[in-house]
C-alpha cells in the first residue's frame, strides 16, 4: 500500500457488525437469477469489515442510529420491520446511509463472482488495458464547416 | 557534516514539484545555476497505483482519494474547507495535481485575458494569449499532448499525435451535438496515443484520475522531472516548507522546512520560486509573516489569499439503451465551447465549457445509482444495476469563476498539520452569476442528453468534491496595489521571490487550468533567464 497513515484501528462493535451485515443483505440480496451472492456473503462481508478503516467511526454512528430506530436491534425485527426501519433511516439520514452504501458497494462490486455476472474480467485494468473504438472523425465535418467560433479580442493579432 | 552539505546555499529554490514547479525547474536548468526543489511528498510508484489492483475503485476513495482530508497521509496537510460548498482536491507528491488530473488539457481562450475590456467584469491579465502561445506549444511538446488540429474554438495550434479515441460515447454525444448545431471537438489531452519520448501509448485503463500506471498520461513525474534531474536539478522529497525568511533589505534569504524526520532545517537561496498551488502558496506566504511583513510575505496589497477561484462544476448524466464505453478509456473524451463566451441574451456574464465523459466503474455506478435513486435496495437492485452499468455517459460544465475578494484562503487559528504548521482555511461562496451559469449548463446538458436519447437523467450542482482548480490567490498585475506579482511573476514587494502556480491567475476562464499554469511557469522562467543580469532591479 501507499504510505503511512495513522487511522482508527478499533473494530466495529459486535452489535454493529451484526447490524451492518443485515443492512448489507437488505441492500444487495443474493440472486439466483443473476447467479450472484448477497453483500452479506461471508467472503464479501469479511472484505467489508477489513476495508472500513477511514469510515469506522462514521459507520459505528450510523449503525447505532439504525439500531436505536429499530428499538434496540435491527436484526431482532422481522423482515418487513427491517425494511421499514431502513427506509426510515435512509430518509432521515441520507448522509449516513450513503456512507454505508459506499462501504458495501466498494467490496461487493469487486468480488470475482459479481464481476463475472456483470460481464467483467476478474482482473485489474493494468497491464492489459481495454479496447475503445477509435470513432468516426468525419462526424466533425459539420463543426469544421461552421467555422471559427472563438471571440476576437480586438487587442491582438491572431495568427492565421 | 552531511546535514551542512545538504543545505549549502543554492541559486534557486523552488517550492513544490507539481505542474508548475517541474516546468520552471526544467526551463531554468539550462542556466546551470544550482537549483533545488523541495517537495513535501514523495515519488509515486506506478506499481502501487490503483489500476494495478483488483480493488482499483476502492483505492480511489482511500489512499488515492482526491481530498487531502480523506487521505490524511504523511505527505498531506489538512485544509479546513467546511466553509465552502466546493471541497478542496489535490495531491501532494512529485507531480502534484498532475498525478490525479484527468489530463484534459484545454488552453485559455484569447478572450480570457481581457474580460474587463470585453465584458466589464473582473480584471484584464497583464499578458495575453499571444504572449503565452509559444509556451503553450512548448508545454504541449513536453507533456505529450494528443489532439485533433482545426478546432474552430481556438486559434490554430499544432497537433503532435492523434487524439484519444472518441469511442461509442463520443460518437453518440457528438451526433446529438451535431443535431443541435452546437460546437464539440475531441479534447486536447496530455495522454500519449503513440510511443513518445520513452512513454508507452495509452491502453485505455480508464484510471487517469488516480494516476496512470502505463505512464501514458503526462504527469510531471514522467515528463519534466526526468529531464530536469538529468540536467542536475536536485529534487528533495519529504520536505515541507513552513515559511520564507527575509533579510533587512526585504529580500528572501531562503526557506525553513521540516525534513522527513520532522527536523526543522533552513535552506538558503538567492531566488525563491513558489509553486505550491492556489492554496499552498498563500498558506506559506501568510505563515511567513514577520516584523518586516506583518500581514504575510509579499502582501502589501492585502491580496494574498484573496480572489480564490475554484471553477464551480455542474454534472449531468444520463443512461442509454445501447452499451457505451463504460469504465474503459480516458474518462473525458470530447469538449464543447458552445457556451464559452458572454452572450448578452443570457442572465450571466462569461461562460463555461462542457467536458463530455464516458461511464463509471461498477462501484461508482452503484454508489451514484443509489444516491440518485436509480438503484434500489433489495430485490430490484440487480436488474436496475444492469440497466445503468456500461450504459451511462454525460458531462460536467466547468464554469468561469469570477474573482471576489471575499472568496479567500486564510490561516486556520486551530488546525495544524503534522509539523505544527497552521493549516489553510477556505472561505468560499457561489456568486449569483455562478449559480445562473450552473443552471444554464444543467438545462443545456439535459438538452444534449435528451437529443442523444438518454433516459434517467440526473444532475448535481455545484459538484461538491470538485475543488481541483485553485486559482487567483496571488494575482498577477502591473499595479502593486491591485496585485501580488508583476507581469512576469516577480513579487512586487520581494524582488527575488517569484510565483508560478495557479495563484497568479487574474481570472479563471471556463476550462481546466493546468495547461495555462504550466505555460505561465515556462513564461516566467523565460523572463528570469532574459532578465538574469538585472533581475532584482
Amino acid at each position: 500500500m501507499m504510505t503511512d497513515r495513522h487511522g482508527d484501528t478499533g473494530d466495529l462493535s459486535a452489535n454493529a457488525q451484526q447490524t451492518l451485515r443485515c443492512i448489507a443483505r437488505q441492500m444487495i440480496p443474493a440472486s439466483a437469477e443473476y447467479g450472484v451472492p448477497g453483500a452479506d456473503d461471508p467472503i464479501i462481508f469479511t472484505d467489508i469489515l477489513q476495508s472500513i478503516d477511514r469510515d469506522r467511526a462514521l459507520l459505528q454512528e450510523a449503525l447505532d442510529i439504525v439500531d436505536a430506530m429499530a428499538g434496540g436491534s435491527l436484526v431482532e425485527l422481522p423482515e418487513a420491520g427491517q425494511v421499514k426501519r431502513l427506509m426510515e433511516f435512509r430518509t432521515a439520514r441520507p448522509d449516513l446511509a450513503a456512507a454505508i452504501e459506499a462501504a458495501v458497494a466498494r467490496c461487493y462490486y469487486r468480488d470475482d463472482r459479481v464481476m463475472a455476472s456483470i460481464g467483467m474480467e476478474a482482473r485489474p485494468p493494468f497491464p492489459i488495458g481495454y479496447k475503445v473504438k477509435e470513432g468516426d472523425w468525419s462526424m466533425l465535418d459539420p463543426v469544421r464547416a461552421r467555422g471559427k467560433i472563438y471571440r476576437d479580442t480586438g487587442l491582438m493579432e491572431e495568427s492565421s | 557534516m552531511w546535514k551542512n552539505a545538504m543545505n549549502e546555499p543554492v541559486d534557486v529554490l523552488i517550492i513544490g514539484a507539481g505542474a508548475s514547479g517541474a516546468a520552471v525547474a526544467w526551463s531554468l536548468a539550462e542556466t546551470r545555476m544550482r537549483i533545488l526543489c523541495l517537495e513535501q511528498g514523495g515519488w509515486v510508484k506506478s506499481s502501487e497505483l490503483p489500476s494495478t489492483g483488483r480493488d482499483w475503485e476502492a483505492r480511489t476513495m482511500e489512499d488515492f482519494a482526491i481530498s487531502p482530508n480523506r487521505r490524511g497521509l504523511a505527505a498531506d496537510y489538512p485544509v479546513n474547507d467546511d466553509d465552502s460548498p466546493i471541497k478542496i482536491a489535490n495531491f501532494n507528491g512529485v507531480g502534484g495535481g498532475t498525478i490525479f488530473y484527468a489530463a484534459h488539457f484545454p488552453r485559455l481562450h484569447p478572450s480570457d485575458f481581457c474580460v474587463r475590456s470585453l465584458d466589464g467584469v473582473a480584471d484584464d491579465w497583464p499578458i495575453d494569449y499571444q504572449t503565452l502561445e509559444p509556451f503553450y506549444a512548448l508545454n504541449d511538446r513536453m507533456m505529450g499532448v494528443s489532439s485533433l488540429a482545426g478546432d474552430p474554438a481556438y486559434p490554430p495550434k499544432d497537433s503532435l499525435m492523434r487524439p484519444i479515441p472518441l469511442g461509442r460515447t463520443g460518437e453518440v454525444l457528438g451526433a446529438a451535438m451535431n443535431g443541435l448545431g452546437w460546437h464539440w471537438w475531441p479534447s486536447d489531452a496530455a495522454i500519449v496515443t503513440q510511443e513518445y519520448e520513452g512513454r508507452a501509448p495509452c491502453i485505455n485503463l480508464g484510471q487517469c484520475g488516480s494516476g496512470c500506471a502505463q505512464g501514458a498520461k503526462g504527469s510531471t513525474d514522467v515528463t519534466y522531472w526526468p529531464e530536469a534531474i538529468r540536467s542536475r536539478i536536485e529534487l528533495r522529497t519529504r520536505c515541507r516548507v513552513s515559511r520564507i525568511e527575509t533579510n533587512e533589505e526585504g529580500m528572501a534569504t531562503g526557506a525553513f522546512y521540516f525534513d522527513a524526520d520532522g527536523r526543522e532545517q533552513f535552506q538558503s537561496a538567492e531566488i525563491v520560486i513558489m509553486a505550491c498551488n492556489g492554496i499552498g502558496t498563500p498558506r506559506i506566504l501568510l505563515n511567513s509573516a514577520s516584523e518586516r511583513f506583518p500581514d504575510g510575505l509579499a502582501n502589501s496589497s492585502g491580496l494574498v489569499g484573496k480572489n480564490l477561484m475554484l471553477h464551480p462544476y455542474a454534472q449531468v448524466r444520463g443512461h442509454f439503451d445501447e452499451p457505451l464505453d463504460g469504465y474503459r478509456g480516458s474518462p473525458i473524451c470530447t469538449w464543447s465551447m458552445e457556451f464559452y463566451e458572454t452572450d448578452p441574451s443570457r442572465d450571466f456574464v462569461r461562460g463555461y465549457s462542457f467536458q463530455f465523459s464516458r461511464g463509471l466503474g461498477p462501484v461508482r455506478t452503484a454508489i451514484n445509482g443509489m444516491a440518485d435513486g436509480l438503484l434500489p435496495w433489495g430485490d430490484g437492485h440487480h436488474a436496475a444495476f444492469r440497466r445503468l452499468f456500461n450504459h451511462s455517459a454525460g458531462m460536467v460544465s466547468v464554469c468561469e469563476d469570477l474573482p471576489e475578494e471575499t472568496n479567500r484562503v486564510t490561516l486556520d487559528p486551530d488546525l495544524k498539520d503534522a509539523d505544527g504548521i497552521p493549516a489553510a482555511k477556505i472561505h468560499y461562496r457561489l456568486s449569483e452569476n455562478s449559480r445562473r451559469m450552473l443552471d444554464h449548463s444543467i438545462a443545456r446538458g439535459k438538452d444534449i442528453l435528451k437529443a442523444a436519447g438518454a433516459r434517467d437523467i440526473t444532475s448535481r450542482a455545484p459538484l461538491p468534491y470538485a475543488g481541483w482548480h485553485l486559482m487567483g490567490t496571488a494575482r498577477m498585475g502591473k499595479d502593486p496595489e491591485r496585485s501580488v506579482v508583476n507581469e512576469w511573476g516577480r513579487s512586487h514587494d520581494v524582488k527575488n521571490l517569484f510565483i508560478v502556480d495557479g495563484s497568479v491567475f487574474v481570472t479563471s476562464g471556463g476550462v481546466n487550468p493546468t495547461s495555462t499554469i504550466q505555460a505561465v511557469a515556462l513564461y516566467v522562467a523565460d523572463q528570469i533567464k532574459k532578465r538574469i543580469h538585472n533581475l532584482f532591479d
